[in-house]
């Protein structure tokens, strides 16, 4: 049996790298990409604690709907990015300024 | 013996997340990312499998691989020349942003390894999750259901709106 600390600190680990990548990357997909890594180490971290703490499916009800989160997000997000492409020609988020005073 | 295997495959595909996740974020190609990022969701569909988590596993693989991942590379391709040199994705701000990541995963580590965790014991679940997940829908959470059906709604209606062009108006 893998005990809890186990999945807990792979979770960790991938929000961790999800972190650097929002806060590093230029392009506005790697962006969104590294936001679906962090979506996944939540529900890790759910999906666990309900197979470690009772007997009902609540942990799983919730990753359920990280997911139809996940999922929304990353359409309206892509939109978003999408007619940023066709104001800028490219995603390059240091270089979307048009609302800075 | 059992144990063993689920351990070993544990570690693998824990190896195997971690390291495509690190890809994801440091490679210097957007497709390679974007694989990369398949990998990942396929790792972390293992550990449903192994958290006894079987609905969500498939969900995990239908949403995330067969749609989230699909409209990523949309997007990748529909922003770039694929045939161009513009492919590379660079990095601003790498060194603080390591230093703040590093110093968030130290501090959880830490958190998760002090905490006394209150284990209940490794609950035993017979045969498919997937109705007693559909009907707690159907019941105890029947209004957060509809909400995010009426979330999916507004986000459909919400990206084309987004993305139609401003002559239309």
């Amino acid at each position: 049996m893998i005990p809890l600390e186990h999945y807990l600190v792979v979770s960790a680990i991938l929000f961790s790298l999800g972190l650097l990548g929002v806060l590093t990357r230029k392009n506005a997909i790697n962006v969104l990409m590294s936001i679906e890594l962090i979506f996944n180490s939540a529900n890790i971290n759910l999906v666990a604690f309900s197979r470690f703490s009772s007997s009902d499916f609540s942990g799983q009800i919730f990753a359920v709907f990280v997911i139809v989160i996940a999922a929304s997000e990353a359409a309206v997000a892509l939109a978003i990015v999408l007619s940023l492409y066709r104001i800028m020609s490219n995603v390059n988020l240091d270089e979307a300024t048009a609302l800075k005073g | 013996m059992e144990d063993l295997a689920t351990q070993i495959i544990f570690y693998v595909f824990a190896g195997l997340v971690v390291a495509s996740a690190a890809l994801v974020v440091l490679g210097p190609n957007l497709v390679h990312s974007a694989f990369a990022l398949l990998a990942t969701f396929f790792g972390v569909a293992v550990f449903y499998v192994l958290l006894g988590a079987d609905f969500l596993a498939g969900a995990q693989v239908l949403i995330y691989v067969g749609g989230i991942l699909i409209l990523l590379l949309f997007g990748v391709m529909l922003t770039h020349r694929i045939y161009g040199a513009d492919l590379r994705t660079e990095t601003i701000q790498f060194w603080p942003g390591l230093a703040v990541s590093a110093a968030v995963l130290a501090t959880l580590v830490g958190i998760i390894y002090s905490t006394p965790w209150r284990h209940m014991g490794f609950a035993t679940f017979e045969g498919p999750t997937t109705a007693s997940i559909g009907e707690l829908f159907m019941d105890e959470y029947i209004l957060p259901f509809e909400a995010a059906s009426v979330l999916l709604l507004m986000a459909l209606i919400g990206a084309a709106m987004i993305v139609r062009r401003r002559s239309d108006l």
